[in-house]
């Protein structure tokens, strides 16, 4: 199974890197979405907030391929023909879909590299991380917890004919209540309870925390933990989404 | 009714009515209206965290820019989708009026992109206490109809390029994020560098928005006449480049027989 899971990572991630679209997600939005935190931040009164929002525009670009690569996942296998191969394959649907969702949450990496990049070249933002090594750590898991998160997307918004459209919807709101460059104290106290069920919420505070200085290790575990619900809630959708479709019939009906 | 007339009206609304072969009507205006008020509430909140400029700055800019969602990405499905669905040939096959048929696109969203703008305005209206004099309004409706023009105008020049480009959807979206950042939206553009700034100016949307942050703020429609005039030839301008470009690939595509080949 371990690989299973490695090479279909490394498939899609070769995949979606030749796509113009994740491209443009993954790479030139978060880049423009940055400078124009640098160029807010300058102006107003935050000049020493641009790690902050290197990272924080990084996140996000990590949230938006993940949102788009894995909430159309399903719809994407079925518009190519693949569905049914896979379905049939002996491995487990599950296992076979997991490495798409997390590669399209790995591809958000470029994000992070490219805000960095950009920012430390035309913005003179400084490296210098407090916990790097504790920073290397809370990246991957970050990325795995919402390419967790993915596999639950995946499996419940193949369930909506308009899934792209959704997907439209829903890429500011997340951006907004898991605290990405806005802190969520500015923000309606309502607003926080929903931030603790989503993984990027956790994961920028052990990316920041780690960046900039503080508790790191609270951020990695409730990554972890709710890593593992998520994945629990992915393999009960899936089931229930292959068997309604072997049952109906409708596997390669859109 | 003259028959380019016709073409215009009539092919204009059913070139609006295909848009809903690959999206329903109530998917289309969750997204034409949710995406953009996210939008709005996210910069707008993003500002006061940064600091320096106040909350209209941020709801004016953003409710003026999501009009250009409908008449960027309306425009660019409304002529390069002709190409991609195969529709392209028998369209340009027919002796219709090429300027009703193109102009014609433009109507409905531009009806559209006035929508969003109004629904953008309400909406922090409503939930970002911003409250500009009822009498500024009217001037207010004036500015935002001559952006959303241009902006359209902006959207038909990328629309024209998908008659021969590959992925004209990529342009679509990367020219919707780049105003963004350089029409003055978010931030002021005398802050940015004097190349962007340039950049800037020299595209629909930025002279808008600097005249709509000035009637909101209480100028009368003559104070920003200069801005809206130069709105609007820079609109003109991109509907004279947009159109030229689509006869021009029109001519192409036939010498070629490559009309619909990518």
């Amino acid at each position: 199974m371990a690989r299973l899971l490695a090479i279909g990572w490394l498939f899609h991630l070769k995949n979606l890197t030749n796509s113009l679209f994740f491209v443009l997600i993954s790479v030139l939005q978060p880049i423009i979405f940055a400078t124009i935190a640098f160029f807010m931040f300058r102006s107003g009164d935050r000049p020493g907030g641009l790690l902050y929002a290197a990272l924080g525009a990084g996140l996000m670009g990590i949230w938006s391929s993940t949102l788009f690569g894995s909430g159309g996942a399903i719809q994407w296998q079925r518009w190519q023909g693949t569905l049914e191969v896979i379905v049939a394959a002996p491995a487990r649907f599950l296992w076979v879909m997991l490495p798409l969702t997390v590669s399209t949450a790995s591809i958000g990496l470029y994000s992070i590299v490219a805000t960095l990049f950009w920012g430390r070249v035309f913005f003179g933002v400084p490296l210098s991380f407090e916990h790097p090594w504790l920073f290397a750590l809370a990246l991957p898991i970050t990325v795995l917890s919402l390419g967790l998160l993915g596999l639950v997307l995946a499996s419940t918004f193949v369930l909506y004919r308009q899934a792209s459209a959704f997907s439209n919807l829903l890429e500011y709101p997340i951006w907004l209540v898991t605290g990405l460059l806005v802190p969520l104290s500015l923000l309606p106290g309502w607003v926080e309870p929903l931030s603790w069920v989503l993984a990027p919420t956790w994961g920028m505070e052990a990316v920041r925390n780690a960046a900039l200085g503080g508790e790191v290790w609270p951020g990695i575990g409730m990554c972890v933990l709710l890593g593992a619900i998520y994945l629990a809630l992915g393999a009960v959708f899936m089931n229930n989404f292959e068997r309604l479709a072997r049952q109906r019939a409708t596997l390669s009906l859109t | 009714m003259s028959p380019a007339l016709r073409v215009f009206f009539v092919g204009g609304r059913i070139s609006y009515r295909a848009l809903f072969n690959w999206i329903s009507p109530g998917m289309y205006i969750t997204t034409m209206l949710g995406s953009p008020l996210f939008q709005i509430l996210f910069f707008t909140y993003l500002g006061r965290y940064a600091g320096g400029q106040s909350d209209d700055f941020f709801i004016v800019g953003n409710a003026v820019q999501v009009s250009a969602m409908a008449g960027i990405y309306g425009m660019v499905m409304g002529i390069a989708n002709e190409r991609q669905f195969g529709t392209l040939s028998p369209l340009l096959a027919t002796p219709a009026n090429r300027l009703a048929v193109f102009a014609g696109r433009g109507l409905p969203f531009i009806v559209n992109g006035l929508a969003v703008s109004t629904f953008g305005f309400l909406s922090a209206w409503a939930l970002l206490d911003f409250s500009p004099d009822p009498s500024v309004l009217p001037a207010l409706a004036v500015v935002v109809t001559i952006t959303v023009v241009s902006c359209t105008a902006l959207g038909a020049l990328i629309g024209s390029i998908g008659l021969r480009a590959r992925d004209v959807f990529f342009a679509a979206n990367l020219v919707y994020f780049l105003m963004l950042l350089f029409c003055g939206v978010n931030i002021d553009v005398s802050d940015l560098p004097g190349w962007m700034e340039a950049v800037g100016r020299a595209i629909p949307l930025t002279h808008g928005i600097e005249a709509a942050r000035e009637i909101v703020a209480g100028a009368a429609l003559g104070d920003v006449a200069g801005l809206l005039a130069t709105e609007a030839a820079i609109g003109g301008a991109y509907a004279v480049a947009a159109y030229g470009l689509f006869r021009l690939f029109e001519a192409e595509g036939r010498r070629r027989a490559s009309l619909e080949t990518y």
